[in-house]
């Protein structure tokens, strides 16, 4: 077979990745894969208790095994690593990353261990004694709030961490509430539906635990940390700031992460003890985190608690929507901790055109493991809060709930949209997703079908969800450190082209996606170009990935460097043809006159020429390589429609998802092999929240979900063929009009799932269940008992 | 301190380990060996999974004095030199991981089910793979990856 001729355009196709051949013979090199000569393991002893101050720690056992090359406790630490950094906009308490005199949250650490290797440093740990005098614990966020049992932080009375905090109609800017408006519609009103729910604490659970290896080099006065991280360069600045260590003398390194979901975005004590603990000893050291330990020392999500009303009118035409969020943020700031709740209330309007819109948030200390940034973040809850409340209303008068959303869209002519709470949304028709999936799940037959299943006395209900969220996170307004990113491309001598990317993929493709858009921009086969990634030492600046941002921040900011070396490109290859550059082309690898391919130059002929340019054109550098940076002017909102049949057993109460069918817009897609593995894992952590997943803590503030023996996670078996469909409506705030999807299947499976359920058990007056869906809460509604 | 001799990937290792030694922990630090993973400590994710003597196993439950005498297989020895094995391809070819974190487990189980069934159906593959968890992909293309493999095996 001849080589076709011109090479096929690559964006838009399912490519396979370029990632796997490494990963699927097990030679990807994860942290704990990580090796250096001289290695010392750390543990890190924690509190066992939820609330305490510590009156005394003995280390004496532990420092007489043989190997253990030293002990540190929190007071200890203290001497050489400061506080952790919060840079968020919000008052903080002080946070040590090993606590020196109170333990706040069952697995806050109060020492750690250095030995020669993990078992016996695990030893160590465990032969270490705390002496703690105990603290009544903080469990219930909304007892809290009067201060009972007890106050976590002595500056933030009655436990507020935040708030209350209003936005919307009627708030000014400097935060002053004006209800009439607000209060003015609820009473026009002919229907309201009010309903407390609570969208429950979920562990990330990556499969690949954190770790991480420090590495400070006395002499060369550098460290070198690797770490399970979805952003090395941010890991650099807090790092350097810590250490006392300027950013030049700092490389992060994030190998092969194995999957994040956002709990990798933070900045960990166990990274800057590592940090600080191997520049104070100058050796190297590697802690990897146990799963156990996973699900005390990394955080959290959601847990939080919406009051949601909806005034309306007979006819289904929404007037108002008042939403009240407390959000149980456990022990201390994290890195974006006081931020997610916030997007739960940037989001209250959903895709909907609410006349008037109240939210209201007030974040709460408890003693638990700090929650922050888990897939979603923030915009799951608010889609939750908004879309079980409109399920509820459409029964309440007796509506079809698609007819119901259909009636209240903000529409396609409205955008951008500027909400009540501040959101502006990009782009949007809603109610063309909403037909596409209406139209993929046959609505109408699905109906007919759950109708028919019901007089058979099966318990089977249908659900729908739409949802809009926030990609592309930027700007760099709303992010504390920028909201950019940043690549390099480099034309090498040979012709090939190596590219830098700011973000840090953890299972998102970009080696292939962003190596799809250099193909087909450059006009070279895909084998001719390489994506480098998640070593700051490669890559000279980046944020990072999270927020659903890698396409349409990232991938816009190496489409934009791209075409600075294509130009210059241009420039020596128009002085080596003797033509004008605007005449060229780029195409099969070679740069010639439109017309007469045949005349042309080779890429590498181009190449060599730029980087040993005898006669030098007027006004050009030698050389082939251009950086970017990208900043985004606002958000992508993208959007979708989500609709589910299950099916609750009527003598077990066991809930089964029957169908599952996602309508998805992410504007223009890259890949859509790899948008489809993003939606799939997306719906699967969405649909694991209302089905199997809750971070469960006893009323004394024990954790009893501390491992995967009870903490569920999804399994193969939990699910049907998912049915995905998508429409395309691109965003015109980056060059691409890609919108990002890394979150979309979670933020808007959740709540058709709840909403299938409580249609299904209808029968038995049932209004709303709170998540999870446990079997045992399912058979009560069915049998009598208490939900 | 206990000697063990384990046949991993077809060659014989002798080693001196602690009897406490668990087997993913002396092939991912006694032999290198680090296409294994450890992704829970309570045999729930199968991250750690290989074949013991053909059959698959959780190497994070096993101590690796109790493997002595044994042969092992680990996704590193999956492959037939340059050539993958079909399982591998089809993860390839289906986009059957993300991360990559679950996928050496995941392959080794599902080498395991397709000899037990080769022409397994949808709902066997998924329950075939019960024992290992991933977080990223939803199963979707896994599932398809294994069909993939089961087809290619069967065609010859």
């Amino acid at each position: 077979m001849t080589a076709p001729a011109v090479l096929p355009k690559l964006v838009g196709q399912r490519v396979r990745r370029r990632e796997d051949p490494r990963l699927i013979q097990g030679r990807g090199t994860y942290v704990d894969d990580v090796t250096i000569a001289g290695l010392q393991h750390l543990a890190f002893k924690r509190s066992d208790i939820p609330h305490g101050r510590i009156l005394s720690i003995d280390t004496s056992a532990a420092e007489a095994l043989d190997g253990v090359e030293a002990i540190f406790t929190g007071a200890q630490i203290a001497e050489f690593l400061g506080p952790m950094p919060v840079p968020t906009p919000f008052p903080a308490p002080e946070h040590r990353a090993v606590a020196a005199d109170v333990v706040r949250y069952v697995g806050d650490p109060v020492a750690v261990v250095v030995a020669r290797d993990r078992y016996l440093a695990r030893d160590a740990a465990d032969a270490i004694t705390v002496d703690c005098e105990p603290l009544p614990a903080v469990v219930d966020p909304e007892a809290a709030l009067s201060g009972q049992p007890a106050v976590l932080h002595a500056d933030f009375p009655n436990n507020v961490a935040v708030g209350p905090l209003p936005a919307g109609t009627g708030v000014g800017r400097g935060g002053q509430v004006d209800d009439s408006a607000v209060d003015g519609a609820f009473a026009e009103a002919e229907v309201v539906v009010s309903q407390r729910m609570v969208n429950q604490r979920l562990a990330p659970t990556a499969i690949e635990p954190r770790g991480v290896v420090a590495h400070f080099e006395p002499g060369k006065e550098t460290l070198t940390i690797w770490s399970s991280t979805q952003n090395p360069h941010i890991l650099r600045t807090h790092v350097a700031a810590l250490t006392g260590l300027g950013q030049d003398q700092v490389r992060a390194i994030a190998p092969e992460v194995g999957g994040g979901f956002g709990a990798k975005i933070n900045i960990y004590g166990e990274d800057l003890v590592a940090a600080a603990v191997s520049k104070r000893l100058g050796l190297p050291v590697k802690w990897v985190e146990d799963r156990s330990e996973a699900f005390l020392a990394t955080i959290h999500g959601r847990g939080i608690i919406g009051y949601v009303d909806i005034a309306a009118r007979r006819d289904g035409r929404v007037l108002g929507l008042k939403l009240r969020l407390v959000a149980d943020i456990g022990a201390y700031n994290m890195l974006l901790t006081a931020v997610v709740p916030t997007q739960t209330m940037r989001m209250a309007n959903g895709t909907y055109a609410f006349p008037v819109v109240r939210a209201t948030l007030t974040e709460v200390f408890t003693n638990k493991t700090p929650t922050d940034a888990y897939r979603g973040a923030g915009r799951p809850e608010a889609a939750y809060f908004v879309e079980r409340a409109m399920d509820m209303l459409a029964r309440e008068i007796g509506m079809d709930p698609a007819e119901l959303r259909r009636r209240n869209f903000i529409q396609p002519h409205q955008f951008p949209y500027k909400t009540q709470v501040g959101a502006l949304y990009d782009s949007g028709d809603y109610e063309k997703a909403l037909d596409r999936a209406l139209e993929k799940a046959g609505w109408e037959q699905l109906k007919a079908e759950r109708d028919a299943a019901r007089a058979d006395g099966r318990l089977v209900g249908l659900g729908l969800s739409m949802y809009v969220e926030i990609c592309g996170l930027g700007p760099s307004a709303r992010l504390p450190n920028g909201g950019w990113e940043y690549s390099q491309v480099t034309v090498e001598r040979d012709g090939r082209i190596s590219a830098t990317t700011g973000v840090s993929p953890h299972g998102q493709g970009n080696e292939t996606t962003f190596a799809q858009m250099l193909a087909d921009q450059f006009g070279v086969p895909l084998e001719h170009i390489r994506i480098h990634h998640g070593d700051t030492a490669v890559v000279k600046q980046g944020i990072g990935t999270f927020g659903s941002r890698s396409q349409a921040v990232g991938g816009a900011a190496l489409h934009l460097a791209g075409g600075k070396v294509k130009t210059k490109m241009a420039k020596f290859a128009a002085a080596l043809l003797e033509a004008h550059e605007g005449d060229l082309v780029f195409e099969n690898g070679r740069i010639a006159v439109a017309g007469a391919p045949a005349a042309g130059k080779t890429f590498a002929e181009v190449a060599a020429y730029a980087h040993r340019p005898v006669k030098l054109p007027a006004g050009l550098e030698p050389g082939l390589s251009e950086e970017a940076f990208f900043e985004p002017p606002n958000n992508t909102y993208p959007f979708g429609c989500h609709i589910a049949l299950l099916e609750v057993d009527r003598d077990t109460g066991e809930p089964r998802l029957l169908r599952m069918v996602a309508v998805d817009d992410a504007g223009n897609l890259i890949n859509p092999l790899i948008v489809e593995g993003q939606i799939h894992g997306g719906l699967t952590q969405g649909i694991g929240q209302a089905l199997v997943e809750e971070v469960v803590y006893g009323d004394d503030g024990q954790p009893l979900t501390g491992s995967l023996m009870d903490y569920a996670i999804p399994r193969a078996t939990d699910f049907p063929r998912f049915e995905l469909d998508n429409t395309v409506t691109p965003t015109p705030v980056n060059p691409l009009g890609a919108k990002g999807v890394g979150e979309a299947g979670t933020i808007g499976s959740t709540p058709c799932i709840v909403s299938a359920a409580v249609d299904a058990l209808g029968g038995f007056g049932v209004r709303h269940i709170d998540m999870l869906l446990r079997p045992e809460k399912l058979w009560r509604i069915i049998h009598g008992g208490n939900a | 301190m206990a000697q063990v001799s384990i046949t991993v990937n077809g060659r014989q290792r002798t080693a001196d380990v602690e009897p406490r030694l668990l087997l993913v922990h002396f092939l991912r630090e006694h032999l290198n060996l680090t296409g294994t993973h450890v992704g829970c400590d309570t045999s729930q994710c199968g991250a750690c999974t290989v074949l013991l003597d053909g059959r698959s196993a959780k190497s994070c439950t096993l101590f690796a004095v109790q493997a002595d005498g044994s042969e092992v297989t680990t996704i590193e020895g999956l492959a037939d030199g340059d050539r993958l094995h079909p399982l591998q391809e089809g993860f390839w070819e289906e986009h059957g991981l993300q991360c990559g974190y679950c996928t050496p487990g995941m392959i080794m189980s599902a080498v395991n089910l397709l000899h037990d069934n080769p022409q397994p159906t949808e709902q066997e593959i998924r329950d075939g793979l019960d024992g290992n968890l991933c977080r990223c992909t939803g199963y979707q293309h896994i599932v398809n990856a294994v069909q993939h493999a089961a087809e290619r095996t069967n065609r010859g």
